[in-house]
């Protein structure tokens, strides 16, 4: 079992002509994944990779039956590309490009949000979301880990990679790679609520990184809502602070942002918190070994 | 002061994944606001006392000196004063340049008629990342107590979420001042400077436009008597002229050796040379180096932030090590790679291109680098290394074991 992406999962890629586009349609159908076609305008009728190219995302999806769009667009188009996919209402639409501007970014998630949050959006500045053994949408790597009981969502791709790998004897349901910018789709508490309703998923990574507050928001959803066994790991307890401009920002969250902070926010309500990366799948391996 | 809306927007590192978040300086800000037709103090940048002189004659009267530094704090530090006339500012300005805030030197002042001011108020717009909106802040209690105010007297801060797809109009500004509790007489002008503050933070791809205190002064006007604003580096591609802003002054000379080549480093004050794929495993190693280090003799840290990025090159590769090897005061090397899209053997072949184009220039590596590579084509990268036999290049099996040795060679090569 897996959440959001699964064995029967359709994929259509917007931005499939372009360089990366090409170069992870390829990854993905090599590792399994149903990729049915790509999306780009000016291209729109011919064959790319094998797979259709279609005008626009509702053309893709009335001709393939697509549920999931993953975006390699260029940052100065992805608003309109993502835009595009909340229009054709698909149910996942998954931003990889890195360099989204914060208003375009937040713009769409207002729009996704005005349509009545008919598709989900992970990222942008993401790696996409794997579910080892089923399919992949994004750039996650499928050779890495196995099929298994352990969710994954994490702000950071090269981490969550580590974690895969490190996991790889007991496997994982999902990984979800949500992205480290400041505005993104799908968040900690959205990957934690769908562990916790999954029946594929026994126990829960989570994987955080200084800066703005969701840890902490996250270890307020774990008290009251999770009840499978979560291990987190935070990174950057060692980066110098950030430089401060203004008071906005205090009188908004009130958070200091810390990797201290999400830890000690996180051990409160019972997670257990690595201090390096293998350290937390030491911690994780405990926690599967002990069922 | 001492806020965190820089640390809130993006945290550190500053250009963590691509992200750029680029502060003004007070000058700047006021120059963009006046574009905008924000009325702002008549105000003239100098880099010298001698400036600072010649700017107050020509302002005339009483004038305000105030140090140019992207921090807060620089009123409660003693960097903002104000000067009788030209000779006093003169004077103050001899104070004030120079100075060190907060780590910031002081190498500009903003010399600024002086204000009569009858009320100061406080007003922001920003992103809101918990909600994933905008907001808009507005008190009728502004000044350098601001935080003190929303920590004590929440109810006299209007927090007003404003979404992209509506913006700002006139009337909405007007209830966002109602809302602040500003009071009758400024409310025109308030919401005016709100709705053209909006314009700036819209059209400028700012994730922060901070005015505090905003002013009502002794004539009735409603102006910005101080700025802050933070850009989106990211929109680059819109805002061609952003790039003037970039502060080439306080860049340090290796980071900016290092954007020349696209790379994304930060400069830190340790001795074990950190290169790595991804931000959060570089964040990470800098973490598991350092407490590494608290384990041996002058406990070892970091010296910089390096990300190679995704899908790195051997050329990509060579050019980071060559910057790291360039800082005299690394000791060691730790290249750490969990290759997911970025190949280890690329990663090997830019180690051994790095070590003989510095050979070939006469500068042969004598540092010793650990290496620990996992992931895409690990085993290749891993013979690639054995077979190159580099001196002093050491394969380490695991990301702890590899800081552990990292940082013990630090501390014997300190």
């Amino acid at each position: 079992m897996a959440i959001w992406l699964t064995a029967d999962s359709k994929i259509i890629v917007q931005g499939m002509t372009g360089a990366e586009g090409t170069k992870h349609t390829r990854r993905m159908l090599a590792s399994g994944a149903k990729v049915v076609g790509g999306v780009n305008a000016r291209k729109a009728g011919t064959v790319h990779e094998g797979l259709p190219v279609f005008g626009t995302v509702a053309e893709a999806i009335s001709s393939t039956g697509a549920d999931v769009s993953v975006v390699f667009v260029p940052p100065a188009f992805t608003k309109d590309a993502v835009k595009e996919a909340i229009d054709a209402e698909i149910p996942l639409c998954v931003v990889i490009t890195e360099g989204v501007p914060i208003h375009d970014t937040t713009e769409f998630w207002a729009y996704a949000v005005a349509k009545g949050n008919k598709t989900r959006i992970i990222g942008p500045n993401c790696p996409g979301i794997a579910s080892p053994g089923a399919s992949n949408a994004g750039i996650i790597p499928a050779d890495i880990t196995t099929p298994g009981r352990i969710g994954l969502v994490s702000k950071s791709g090269t981490l969550t990679y580590q974690l895969m790998y490190e996991l790889r004897d007991f496997g994982f349901s999902t990984a979800v790679g949500i992205g480290g910018d400041p505005v993104i789709g799908t968040t900690h508490i959205d990957a934690l609520q769908a562990f916790q309703d999954d029946p594929g998923t026994d126990a829960i990574v989570m994987i955080g990184e200084i800066g703005g507050d969701a840890e902490e928001r996250a270890a307020a959803y774990i008290e009251q809502h999770v009840t499978k066994p979560v291990v987190a790991y935070v990174a950057g307890f060692t980066a110098p602070e950030g430089k401060t401009m203004g008071h906005a920002g205090a009188i908004v969250s009130g958070s200091a942002g810390t990797a201290q902070a999400k830890k000690e926010a996180l051990e409160k309500v019972g997670v257990r918190v690595g201090k390096t990366p293998s350290e937390t799948a030491r911690l994780m391996r405990e926690v599967m070994q002990s069922r | 002061m001492g806020g965190i809306a820089g640390r809130d927007d993006g945290a550190w590192p500053r250009h963590q994944k691509g992200r750029t978040l680029v502060d003004l300086f007070e000058h700047q800000a006021k120059e963009l606001f006046a574009e905008y037709g924000i009325p702002v103090p008549r105000g003239i940048v100098a880099h010298t006392a001698e400036e600072a002189r010649a700017a107050a004659e020509q302002l005339t009267g009483k004038v305000v000196v105030k140090a140019q530094v992207k921090t807060g704090g620089r009123g409660k530090a003693g960097g903002v004063k104000v000067a009788d006339d030209a000779a006093d500012a003169h004077q103050k300005a001899t104070q004030i340049l120079g100075m060190d805030i907060k780590g910031h030197t002081v190498h500009k002042v903003l010399i600024e008629e002086a204000s009569q001011i009858a009320e100061e108020y406080y007003f922001s717009f920003l992103l809101d990342r918990a909600n994933r909106t905008f907001l808009a802040i507005c008190s009728a209690s502004g000044g350098m107590d601001i935080e003190e105010v929303a920590h004590t007297a929440p109810e006299k801060v209007a927090k007003v979420p404003v979404s992209p797809l509506d913006g700002i109009d006139r009337a909405t500004a007007r209830q966002i001042a109602e809302a602040g509790g500003l009071p009758p007489q400024a409310l025109d002008g308030a919401a005016e400077l709100i709705e053209k503050l909006w314009a700036v933070f819209v059209d400028e791809d700012a994730s922060l436009v901070e005015v505090n205190p905003m002013i009502l002064s002794a004539d009735g006007q409603v102006k910005a008597l101080d700025g802050k604003v933070t850009l989106d580096e990211n929109a680059n591609f819109r805002q061609t002229e952003h790039s003037a802003y970039v502060d080439k002054a306080a860049e340090d000379p290796l980071e900016a050796k290092a954007k020349e080549k696209h790379l994304n480093y930060v400069k830190l004050d340790g001795s074990v040379g950190i290169i790595g794929n991804g931000a959060g495993l570089v964040m990470s190693t800098l973490d598991v180096v350092a407490y590494a280090g608290e384990g041996f003799a002058g406990q070892p840290k970091p010296a910089n932030f390096l990300d190679i990025g995704g899908g790195a090159s051997a050329e990509v590769m060579a050019n980071g090590l060559e910057i790291i090897l360039s800082d005299p005061s690394v000791k060691s090397v730790f290249v750490n790679v969990f290759g997911g899209i970025t190949a280890c053997d690329a990663v090997a072949n830019g180690i051994v291109s790095a070590f003989e184009l510095l050979a070939g220039r006469g500068e042969a590596v004598t540092r010793p680098l650990v290496v620990r590579l996992d992931g895409n084509n690990a085993a290749l990268g891993r013979q690639i290394l054995a077979d190159a036999a580099l001196p002093g290049v050491e394969l380490v099996d695991t990301m702890d074991d590899a800081a552990q040795r990292a940082a013990e060679l630090a501390a014997v090569g300190a």
